[in-house]
């Protein structure tokens, strides 16, 4: 599938900045709700060009936060490798999907994303929160709401 | 004795950083697309595509393979015919990293203390630097990326003394099921092997550095390193996790000798992005 429109690229830090504010009750730097998270944390931007090298990151150290963003409404995340349980439960209860992109494909990656904008965590670096705005970004749906796993279904199918 | 100053260390490190970046080896290009031609899974063999298509981008475009542009490792041969003037070596590597890695708009990836803080370095320093003296009066340095996706899901395990193959296998099979997906494949295995608890993790990260694919030049280990290639292929994990055929595109195994009473051994992962360049001043 393809993505186009706004989704936000964070990754370890921010989210253990985010977890802890929802616990503290505090405003987050966006709303949650309906949105997509991205794991990301781009190359330093060449000259001329909008971001930097954006593959996605290893999706499993989210893990732990993840169940508490996804009951404040968020939608999907995208990221590569697989999910915990804690995760894929979570994704079922509201309604949530995880897609992944393909690692090391981060030039590619990087020419659907149009702009991006720091949008929180600055200090952070390439670590930062960031708004991206994408068009046609590719991602393949890895788990969806009914509890599917593409990672266990992909090896039952071709183990020899 | 033949000099060789730090300012020219400087330099080619710098090269070295944003070239082993920027191009991947024509090796590893080789291997995948002898792997998708018989890949079976479609969605596998797209994200195959995907993945060469990447590589010539990137070094079109000149922008990084990957954007976990890693922690910076160095593999130096020393020459002891050879005379470092105008500084300290190592300072002169670190230079390097700081100014490649600035110049090629690599990610700055290192934090200055793991747990307290984790303020990042911004220059990517300090290098992790191996050297080793050999005869002859050259200076050979090997710069590998090394991302941390692949890196994590790595171990040494020391087995029993006669534990042998079978366990071998076993941990290296172990290891790669339990990372499924998680360091991008598809990957290449450096095993070590013998050595002592340090010694055999080096040895499995300079098994990386082999021509990927190229078969060990004992024909014992040759055959092991056939043998896991395919149990590993038939584990079914496939491009990305997503299933398929092409888990693994290379087993290299480094074996040293080691003490009668241990059998060191360690699986360093390699994502299919295995960046490393070499340069001999």
């Amino acid at each position: 599938m393809f993505i186009s429109g706004v989704i936000y690229a964070m990754r370890d830090e921010a989210h253990k900045r985010f977890s802890y504010m929802i616990i503290k009750k505090e405003k987050l730097p966006f709303n949650l709700r309906g949105q997509v998270i991205y794991y990301v944390g781009p190359a330093p931007t060449p000259e001329g060009k909008v971001i930097g090298s954006a593959g996605p990151t290893s999706s499993y150290r989210m893990d732990p936060y993840t169940p508490q963003l996804l009951d404040k409404g968020l939608k999907a995340t995208i990221g590569k490798g697989q999910r915990d349980k804690s995760v894929i439960d979570s994704m079922v209860k509201n309604k949530a999907v995880y897609l992944v992109a393909v690692g090391g494909a981060a030039v590619l990656i990087s020419k659907t994303i149009k702009s991006s904008k720091v949008i929180a965590f600055n200090e952070l670096g390439h670590e930062a929160v960031r708004e991206l705005e994408v068009e046609n970004f590719p991602c393949i749906v890895a788990n969806d709401i009914y509890g599917n796993d593409i990672f266990i279904q992909g090896v039952n199918e071709w183990k020899r | 004795m033949r000099e060789i100053k730090t300012t020219d260390v400087t330099q080619a490190v710098k090269n070295l950083c944003i070239e082993a970046n920027y191009s991947i080896g024509s090796d590893i290009k080789e291997r995948i697309k002898h792997f998708s031609e018989t890949e079976g899974s479609e969605t596998g063999k797209e994200i195959l595509s995907v993945i060469l298509e990447n590589y010539d981008l990137a070094e079109k475009e000149r922008m990084a393979v990957c954007q976990d542009t890693g922690a910076a490792v160095f593999f130096v041969r020393i020459g002891q015919d050879v005379h470092i003037t105008g500084g300290n070596f190592y300072n002169a590597i670190n230079e390097g990293v700081r100014l490649g890695y600035e110049e090629g708009c690599l990610r700055k990836s290192i934090i200055k203390d793991p747990v307290f803080k984790r303020l990042n370095t911004k220059d990517n320093t300090p290098a992790i630097i191996h050297t080793r003296i050999v005869s002859g009066k050259e200076l050979e340095i090997t710069m590998m990326p090394k991302g941390s996706g692949a890196e994590n899901m790595s171990e040494v395990r020391m087995l029993r003394a006669n534990d042998g193959l079978k366990e071998i296998k076993s941990f290296v099979i172990e290891k790669i099921k339990v990372a499924g997906g998680k360091p991008c494949p598809p990957i290449i295995v450096g095993v070590g092997v013998g050595g002592n608890f340090e010694r055999c993790a080096i040895l499995s990260k300079i098994a990386l550095l082999r021509e990927t694919g190229k078969p060990n030049g004992d024909p014992n280990w040759a055959q092991v390193e056939k043998d896991l290639l395919e149990e590993i292929n038939r584990l079914g994990i496939g491009p990305q996790g997503l299933g398929g055929t092409t888990t693994a595109i290379g087993v290299h195994i480094l074996v040293e000798p080691c003490h009668i009473a241990c059998l060191p051994v360690a699986v360093n992962i390699q994502c299919h992005a295995n960046r490393h360049k070499t340069v001999k001043l």
